[in-house]
C-alpha cells in the first residue's frame, strides 16, 4: 500500500468517525487546512518534474478531491442529523386542545338575527328601517290609530299603563309597533316605505305569549299602493324569509281598527310533523295581519286619504323566529340561559345577506 | 259565536255542503275556528235488548242479546242496573271509538263470557254526565237507525271567530244574510208575528238618566199573563246544548235562543216579583245586586241598572237579577227588549268582571231597529211555548234610526284593492247585505243599515264589496321600485346598534334579551325608580319599573346561569334603557357583563392558560376592553376619548372608569361592581361590566369624497426605546403615556405600557411603569444627538407632569 493510499484511508476513517461539526472541522483542518496533511502534499507539486506531476500529482489531487467530497458529505449528513434531532426534540402532542375563537363562542340572539334577515329582504325592496319609543302616549298607541276612546279593541290589547301624571294623562307601554306609522307620517312626506321592528308589551304570559315580545311592521304610503301590491310584497317576503321557492298564501277579510279593508293572512304549510314546513302541505297557519291604512290613520299622519293611500302589515317577530328556527317556547327568549343562547343563537359572522343567503 | 248547520238552514235556503259553507264563511271574513261534524256519533245505532240473563260468574253483570237491526242478535255483557229485556238504547259495535271512556271497543271477554259491543250511557257518549244507567229510549225508537239522528245529535256545530266590528254576525240570521249575499243560498224571511194584545203592561218604565240618555237609547217591555213555564221543547234544548248552553226553562231558553238566533239579547222578569214600576238609572255607590249567576255584585254610578220600587232587578244589558228571575212557578212574565250604550256596557262588564252573551252583543252594538221586532218575536215564542195573554207593549225613549249616508265613488274598489268589480255587481252586493243604494253611475249614495254600526266611510264599503266578491280574486302585483339605489336603509344609530352586537358577539359574548321592566329595588340601585317610570299594572311585583340600566338584568341573568352550573358567562345586550317617559329619554345602550373566568381569551382551566392567557378571573380591564371594542366598532374616533377614574355608584369606586368625549359627553362606564350592589342584587362571583351609550356617539363626519388620503410611508426605519419611571402609586399610567406622546407629536407614533411593578425596592407608595416608545423618523434618519434630545424631552415631559423619575 502506498503512502498516499494509507493517508487516504486514515483520513476517510477520521471523517467517518467525526460525530459532530467540530470534529469534522478538525479533520478538515488536519487534511485541507494550511498545514494539513493533504495541503502539505499539494505543496510538493511545485518541486516535481512534469513526469512526476503526471502521475503522483494526479494522485495527490485525486486524494484532495476524495477527502474534500467526503468532508462535505459528512458535514451535510451531520447537519441533517442535527436538524432531525432538533425536530424530534421539539415535537409536541398536537392532540392537545386549543381555545376556540371568540367569534366562534359568541352568539347573536335570534331576534337580532331575524331583524337582520328582514332588513336584508326589505332593504332590497327599497324599504328603510324606522323605530319609535317603547313608552308611548295613549294618542299614538290608540287614538291616532283609530281606536275610539273606550273601544273594546283597546281592551283586547291588555295594555300596560303608567300612573297618571299631573295632567291626568297616562302613558302606556306600546302594545304594538304601529305608533311608529303615525310618527313616521308626521315626520316624512310620502312615498313612505318603512319596516318597523321593535319591542312591544302586553299583559299576557304563556308558551306563546310574553309580557314583552317583538313585532315587525311594514308601511307603504304613496298615491297608488293597493291590496294587490301588498299581496305581492308579502308573498315575496314569505318566500325569501322562509327560504322556499313557492308559498301559497290565503288572505282572509278580518278587522283591525287601523286598517280598512283588513286581512289576516294564512300561509300554507305542512304541520303533520314536529316542525312546520312551508312551501308544502295542506294546512293553513295564520302568520300576519294587514290591510289598507285606515283613512283616519292617514289623517292622523296629516295626509289626505283621497290623495294618499297605502298598506300596512304586522307580525310577531318572535313568532316567525319560532316558526323558522323551531324554538318551542317564547318565554325562553328572555331567560338568557346560556344553553338556549348557544343552541338557538347565531354566530356573529353568520350575517344574513341576499348574496350569501339569509341563513347558513 | 257558535251555531249548528240545521239552525243556519232555518235562515238560509242552500244546497251547499258543510265544507263549502265553512270555506265560504272564512273567506268572507267570518273565520271558522272549529267545526264538529258529529261524525263521532255515526257508529252508534238504536238497538233493542232481546233478552237479559244473569252473568254466570258475576253478580252485577248481565248477559244481553241485542238486536242491532242487522243480522242475528249479538251478545253483550253489561253492568248497567237498568239493563233489561225490552230496553231500547244506543249500541256501539266493536271497532267503535267511545268518547266518554276514550277507548276503541274490541271483542271482549268479561269473566269468561264473550261481549261483542256495548250498550252506552249518556256519559259514555259525552251527551251528559248521566252514568246511572244505559240510555233508555221510548219503545218505538227505530231499531237499526242512527241514534244521533234520532236524538238530534247529528247536527254539525260551527264556531266562528267573530271580529269585534261585526255585531250583525252575533246572530245566526246575520251569518245567513252574509252567506246569502256571497251567493251561497237564499235568505229566508219570516212573516211578522201576529197576535192580539189585551190590556196594558201594568209595570210602567221610566228612564231616569238625566242628560245621559245615550246610556239607554230605548226600552220596550211587555207583560204576558198566565204563562205556563216548563221545560222548553226538545228542538230548542238541543240547539242550546249544541252551542254549550244549559237549558233552564222555556222562558229563559227563549231569551237565550233569541240572543243567538237574532243577536237580540232579551230579559224576562217574573212580574209577580217586581214591585211597582221599573226605572232605568245609574246605580248608587255601593248598591248591590244578587245576579243570576248567584254572585253578589257591588255596583256604582257607572253601572246602569233596572230597578223596581224596592231594589235593583237587573244590571242593564249585562245580567239579570236572581230575585225576579223566572222559574216554573212564574205565571206572569215581563219581557224586556232594550238598547244600551256599547261603551258603557263594555266598561261595566269589564269592571264587574261579567262576561255574558248579552254583554258580548251590546258592547258591539245591537241593532236598534230590531228592539221592538225582537220583543214581538219573543212574545210570539212565549205564546207558542208557554201560552198566556200578551198585553200592549210599553216602548220608551226610542228615537228611531236615521241611517248614515256614504258618498261612494265605486272606483274606490279598484283604487284600494286593485280589483275590477263592475258597478252593477257592487250595487248588488251592497243591496244583498242590506245597504240602500241611491243614484246611478260611478258615484252613488249608500245608506248603512241599522245592524252595521261598523260601517262609516268609503273604505268600509270597499271592504264589503271586496270580501263578498272574493279576496282570492286579487292578483299579486309587484310594488314598483323607486330609483333610490343609494338610499340609506339604516340610520347611524341602527348601524351602530348592529355593529355593537356583532362586535361583542365576536368577542365571545352571548347576546341576551332581558326584560325592559325590573323590580323597584333593582331600578333604584342603578339610579332608576322614578314615579313616571313605574307601571300602574305590572304583570309581577318584580317587573314594575322601567330599567335605568341593562346591568341589573344582565347581572341577575349571569347569576341564574351560575346557579345552574354555568359560572363563566359573558353576556351582552344592546337595547333600550329609560331615563324618563318621553321619546327622547329612551337611551340606546350596549352593555355587557363577564363573570368568573369568561375573558376574551377563554374561560376555565386549560393546559395553555399559563403560556397563552385565559382562565383568569375577569376584572375591570376585561370590561374596559369590551367597552373600547364597542366604541371602535361604531367608528368613534378614539383619539379624543378620555378615561376618567371612577364610575357611577354601582361600580367599585377604585376599579371603574368613565368614558368621555370632551368634558360633557359621557359615552359610558365600565368596571368591577360595588360589593353592596352585588349583595343587594343577590349575585356573587368575579364580575365586571360596562355600558356604552350608543346614542351619545357623535354622528360620523360627512366626507366630501370616498377616496382615502394618500398613504405616506416613511422610508426610514422606526426605532423602539424603553423607559421605566418610578412614580407615586396614585399617578395614572395614562398621564405618563400622554406626557411621552406629547414630547414630539410628529416623531412619537405610539407609546405602550409593557410593565407595571410595585415592590419594596422602589420605596413606600411608589410604583414603576415601563413604557415602550415607538419613534418614526419622518424626514431623515435620526442621529445619536437627535435621539438624545428626544429621549431627554420624553423624560422631562413625564417628570414634569407626573413627578416620575427615570428608573436607574
Amino acid at each position: 500500500m502506498s503512502e498516499l493510499e494509507t493517508l487516504e484511508r486514515t483520513l476517510l476513517a477520521d471523517i467517518d468517525a467525526a460525530g459532530d461539526e467540530g470534529s469534522i472541522e478538525a479533520v478538515r483542518v488536519g487534511a485541507l487546512g494550511k498545514k494539513g496533511s493533504v495541503s502539505e502534499l499539494l505543496k510538493t507539486l511545485g518541486t516535481m518534474t512534469p513526469e512526476e506531476r503526471q502521475t503522483r500529482g494526479a494522485q495527490i489531487n485525486a486524494l484532495k478531491n476524495t477527502v474534500a467530497d467526503a468532508i462535505t458529505a459528512r458535514k451535510s449528513a451531520l447537519k441533517d442529523q442535527a436538524i432531525a434531532e432538533r425536530l424530534a426534540r421539539e415535537t409536541v402532542d398536537i392532540s392537545l386542545p386549543v381555545r376556540s375563537s371568540p367569534a366562534e363562542r359568541g352568539r347573536i340572539h335570534p331576534i337580532s338575527q331575524i331583524v337582520d334577515e328582514i332588513t336584508a329582504i326589505f332593504g332590497d325592496m327599497g324599504f328603510s328601517i324606522a323605530e319609535g319609543p317603547d313608552i308611548e302616549t295613549d294618542y299614538y298607541n290608540f287614538t291616532a290609530l283609530n281606536f275610539p276612546e273606550g273601544h273594546p279593541a283597546r281592551e283586547m290589547h291588555d295594555t300596560f299603563f303608567f300612573n297618571e301624571d299631573e295632567k291626568g294623562e297616562r302613558k302606556v307601554l306600546r302594545t304594538h309597533t304601529s305608533p311608529v306609522q303615525v310618527r313616521t307620517m308626521e315626520a316624512q312626506d310620502p312615498p313612505i316605505r318603512i319596516i318597523i321592528p321593535g319591542k312591544t308589551y302586553r299583559q299576557d304570559s304563556d308558551a306563546t305569549h310574553s309580557p314583552m315580545f317583538h313585532q315587525v311592521e311594514g308601511l307603504v304610503v304613496d298615491k297608488s299602493a293597493n291590496v294587490a301590491n301588498m299581496r305581492w310584497v308579502l308573498e315575496e317576503f314569505c318566500k325569501a324569509f322562509f327560504e322556499v321557492d313557492q308559498v301559497t298564501m290565503r288572505f282572509r277579510p278580518s278587522f283591525f281598527p287601523f286598517t280598512e279593508p283588513s286581512f289576516e293572512v294564512d300561509i300554507q304549510c305542512d304541520r303533520s310533523g314536529p316542525i312546520v314546513k312551508f312551501g308544502e302541505g295542506t294546512d293553513w297557519m295564520e302568520i300576519l295581519g294587514c290591510g289598507m291604512v285606515h283613512p283616519n290613520v292617514l289623517r292622523s299622519g296629516g295626509l289626505d286619504p283621497d290623495e294618499y293611500q297605502g298598506f300596512a302589515w304586522g307580525m310577531g317577530l318572535d313568532r316567525i323566529a319560532m316558526l323558522k328556527y323551531g324554538m318551542p317556547d317564547l318565554r325562553d327568549f328572555f331567560n338568557a340561559d346560556v344553553r338556549w343562547m348557544n343552541h338557538y343563537g347565531f354566530r356573529p359572522l353568520d350575517m344574513p345577506t341576499l348574496f350569501g343567503g339569509l341563513s347558513a | 259565536m257558535k251555531f249548528t248547520l240545521s239552525w243556519l238552514k232555518d235562515h238560509l235556503e242552500t244546497d251547499a255542503s258543510l265544507d263549502e259553507i265553512c270555506a265560504r264563511l272564512t273567506m268572507i271574513g267570518l273565520e271558522v275556528e272549529d267545526v264538529d261534524d258529529k261524525a263521532a256519533f255515526k257508529p252508534f245505532v238504536i238497538a233493542k235488548v232481546v233478552s237479559a240473563e244473569q252473568h254466570p260468574n258475576a253478580d252485577k253483570l248481565r248477559v244481553l242479546m241485542v238486536d242491532t237491526g242487522s243480522g242475528a242478535p249479538v251478545q253483550v255483557v253489561c253492568g248497567a242496573p237498568n239493563a233489561r229485556a225490552g230496553l231500547v238504547g244506543a249500541f256501539a259495535a266493536p271497532g267503535t271509538y267511545v268518547p266518554g271512556i276514550d277507548a276503541t271497543l274490541s271483542v271482549g271477554n268479561i269473566r269468561g263470557v264473550e261481549s261483542r259491543g256495548m250498550m252506552c250511557s249518556e256519559k259514555e257518549l259525552e251527551i251528559s254526565d248521566d252514568h246511572n244507567g244505559i240510555i233508555d229510549l221510548p219503545a218505538d225508537a227505530p231499531v237499526g237507525t242512527s241514534y244521533a239522528a234520532y236524538a238530534g245529535l247529528d247536527d254539525p256545530m260551527i264556531e266562528i271567530n267573530l271580529t269585534p266590528n261585526r255585531p250583525d254576525c252575533t246572530s245566526v240570521y246575520g251569518i245567513a244574510r252574509d252567506l246569502a249575499a256571497s251567493g251561497l243560498g237564499t235568505l229566508k224571511t219570516r212573516a211578522a208575528p201576529s197576535f192580539s194584545v189585551e190590556g196594558e203592561t201594568t209595570a210602567k218604565l221610566t228612564i231616569d238618566l238625566g242628560e245621559d240618555r245615550h246610556l239607554c237609547p230605548g226600552f220596550s217591555l211587555r207583560l204576558v199573563r198566565g204563562v205556563k213555564n216548563g221545560p222548553s221543547p226538545k228542538w230548542m234544548q238541543q240547539r242550546l246544548l249544541s252551542i254549550g248552553l244549559r237549558p233552564i226553562n222555556a222562558l229563559v231558553d227563549i231569551t237565550n235562543y233569541m240572543t243567538f238566533d237574532q243577536g237580540r239579547p232579551m230579559h224576562v222578569f217574573d212580574a209577580a216579583k217586581v214591585k211597582g214600576n221599573l226605572t232605568v238609572r245609574r246605580a248608587k255607590e255601593g248598591e248591590t245586586v244578587l245576579a243570576l249567576d248567584q254572585r253578589e255584585y257591588k255596583l256604582g254610578p257607572n253601572n246602569v241598572v233596572i230597578s223596581d220600587e224596592k231594589s235593583i232587578e237587573s244590571i242593564g244589558g249585562i245580567m239579570g237579577g236572581e230575585h225576579s228571575g223566572c222559574d216554573e212557578n212564574t205565571t206572569d212574565v215581563l219581557i224586556e227588549s232594550a238598547l244600551w250604550d256599547p261603551m258603557n256596557i263594555a266598561k261595566s262588564g269589564r269592571t264587574l268582571g261579567i262576561i255574558t252573551d248579552a254583554r258580548y252583543r251590546f258592547e258591539r252594538g245591537a241593532d236598534p231597529e230590531y228592539m221592538v221586532p225582537g220583543l214581538e218575536r219573543t212574545t210570539e215564542l212565549v205564546l207558542e211555548l208557554c201560552g198566556g195573554k200578551p198585553a200592549k207593549a210599553e216602548v220608551v225613549g226610542y228615537a228611531g234610526y236615521s241611517p248614515k249616508i256614504v258618498d261612494f265613488p265605486m272606483s274606490e274598489v279598484k283604487r284600494l284593492t286593485g280589483l275590477e268589480v263592475s258597478s252593477e255587481e257592487s250595487v248588488t252586493i251592497l243591496k244583498k247585505l242590506g245597504f240602500g243604494v241611491e243614484g246611478s253611475g260611478d258615484r252613488v249614495n249608500v245608506s248603512v243599515p241599522s245592524w252595521r254600526p261598523d260601517v262609516d266611510g268609503k273604505a268600509d264599503l270597499v271592504e264589503e264589496v271586496m270580501r263578498i266578491h272574493g279576496v282570492d280574486n286579487i292578483v299579486a302585483a309587484p310594488l314598483p321600485r323607486h330609483g333610490t339605489v343609494n338610499g340609506k336603509i339604516l340610520t347611524t344609530l341602527q348601524i351602530r346598534t348592529r355593529l355593537a352586537k356583532r362586535a361583542l358577539a365576536s368577542r365571545g359574548m352571548l347576546e341576551a334579551v332581558t326584560w325592559s321592566f325590573i323590580s323597584e329595588d333593582h331600578a333604584k340601585l342603578f339610579g332608576g325608580g322614578a314615579p313616571a317610570l313605574k307601571l300602574a299594572n305590572p304583570i309581577a311585583a318584580d317587573m314594575s319599573d322601567m330599567r335605568p340600566s341593562l346591568l341589573p338584568g344582565l347581572l341577575t341573568a349571569a347569576q341564574r346561569n351560575a346557579d345552574k352550573g354555568f359560572g363563566d358567562v359573558a353576556l351582552f345586550e344592546v337595547s333600550g334603557t329609560y331615563e324618563g317617559d318621553g321619546p327622547d329619554q329612551q337611551r340606546r345602550v350596549a352593555g355587557g357583563v363577564r363573570r368568573g373566568t369568561a375573558s376574551l381569551n377563554g374561560a376555565g382551566r386549560l393546559w395553555s392558560n399559563a403560556a397563552k392567557g385565559g382562565g383568569k378571573q375577569v376584572d375591570v380591564f376585561d370590561a374596559k376592553a369590551d367597552a373600547i371594542a364597542v366604541l371602535e366598532a361604531c367608528g368613534v374616533p378614539m383619539g379624543n376619548i378620555q378615561f376618567e377614574a371612577g364610575g357611577p355608584a354601582w361600580y367599585h369606586p377604585g376599579r371603574s372608569g368613565t368614558i368621555k368625549l370632551g368634558p360633557k359627553i359621557v359615552l359610558g362606564s365600565f368596571g368591577e361592581f360595588h360589593p353592596k350592589t352585588l349583595e343587594a342584587l343577590d349575585v356573587s362571583g368575579a364580575l365586571c361590566g360596562f355600558e356604552i351609550y350608543v346614542d351619545a356617539m357623535p354622528e360620523p363626519k360627512k366626507k366630501a369624497t370616498r377616496t382615502k388620503p394618500a398613504l405616506d410611508l416613511s422610508p426610514f426605519q422606526a426605532v423602539k426605546r424603553d423607559f421605566a419611571f418610578v412614580v407615586d402609586k396614585g399617578v395614572e399610567a395614562g398621564a405618563i403615556l400622554r406626557a411621552a406622546s406629547g414630547a414630539d407629536r410628529k416623531l412619537v407614533t405610539s407609546v405602550s405600557v409593557f410593565d407595571v411593578f410595585e415592590g419594596a425596592s422602589l420605596g413606600e407608595g411608589k410604583k414603576s411603569i415601563a413604557i415602550e416608545v415607538t419613534i418614526q423618523p419622518v424626514e431623515r434618519t435620526l442621529t445619536d444627538e437627535d435621539f438624545e434630545a428626544l429621549t431627554a424631552k420624553i423624560v422631562a415631559n413625564v417628570t414634569k407632569t407626573t413627578g416620575g423619575v427615570l428608573r436607574a
